[in-house]
């Protein structure tokens, strides 16, 4: 009984979701290994597609133009995957969120700034650098985890 | 050989997006729910991904010789130092602003949540900015 209501305390939503869901994106991540070989976190992809239009050294370099035909391929699964959750498992309107665009903008630049620096995002770092058992993404993990709770809890102070 | 590697690179992503479809992660809400400290299903996601992830790594290697579709199998680039503690504190930073990183504002949109353009949008102007003020290596 008691067990019951502290899994309803950390998991008000259920849990079960969280789980099987976390479970398909490993095994998503783990396909695309044994079949090519490559290592796939999400963030590069931003950097890589510049590529195609920006002739700067830096986005010409193998490492991102040499994989930026991959990546975007990778990158259009992801919106077939979740297409298909929605039309099989999702409600019957769109999804939609209330953050305001100006959070979801100015946050996604910060953002995806950041991935860039620092290499590596939550799948990038948390997944595959984690699943590689290196310790500079676990560095990394709870170095993002650790800002990223005190930017949301504040933005929380701030509005209220 | 080059379309069998498209159709297993696209079948990758779409167990990805289909999991971070299933498990709301494409909700900006439900991210800041954790870290607001409301809901721990984050961890579950991650765990659960890390744990299949690092199965893979670990046996595949052994088990097989090469990859399936031929090539070799590539080890995640390491990097370490401050510029990589910067780079990721400064992602949390917008994470925790937006409730979006990479993978739920691509796959999002597969679910019809276009404000999440926004957020991409946002990512990729970032990343542009930091290669265009990076050194080429």
């Amino acid at each position: 009984m008691t067990d019951m209501i502290a899994v309803q305390n950390l998991f008000p939503l259920g849990w079960e979701h969280y789980l099987l869901g976390g479970l398909c994106i490993g095994l998503g991540v783990s396909l695309l290994f044994v079949m090519t070989g490559l290592v796939g976190g999400m963030s590069t992809v931003f950097s890589s597609t510049w590529s195609f239009v920006v002739r700067r050294p830096f986005f010409q370099q193998i490492g991102l133009k040499g994989s930026r035909i991959w990546r975007l391929e990778y990158a259009l699964g992801l919106i077939v995957g979740a297409l298909l959750w929605w039309l099989m498992l999702g409600g019957p309107g769109p999804e939609t969120t209330a953050v305001p665009a100006w959070q979801l903008l100015v946050g996604g630049f910060i953002a995806g700034f950041g991935a860039r620096l620092g290499h590596g995002c939550t799948s990038g770092h948390g997944i595959c650098g984690l699943g590689s058992l290196q310790w500079p993404s676990a560095v990394a993990v709870v170095t993002f985890m650790i800002t990223a709770m005190i930017t949301a809890n504040l933005v929380l102070r701030l509005q209220s | 050989m080059k379309l069998g590697h498209t159709l297993a690179t696209l079948a990758a992503g779409m167990l990805f997006g289909f999991g971070l479809a299933a498990s709301t992660m494409i909700r900006p809400e439900v991210v800041l729910s954790f870290l607001r400290f409301q809901d721990f299903g984050l961890m579950l996601v991650m765990g659960g991904a890390l744990v299949v992830t690092a199965l893979a790594y670990a046996l595949v290697p052994r088990l097989l010789r090469q990859p399936l579709l031929g090539g070799s199998f590539q080890k995640h680039a390491i990097h370490k130092g401050a510029r990589m503690v910067a780079g990721a504190a400064l992602f949390g930073v917008g994470w925790g602003l937006s409730g979006v990183c990479p993978g739920p504002a691509i796959a999002g949109l597969g679910a019809g949540n276009w404000m999440l353009l926004y957020a991409l949008v946002g990512l990729a102007l970032g990343a542009l900015v930091q290669g265009l003020t990076d050194k080429a290596p």
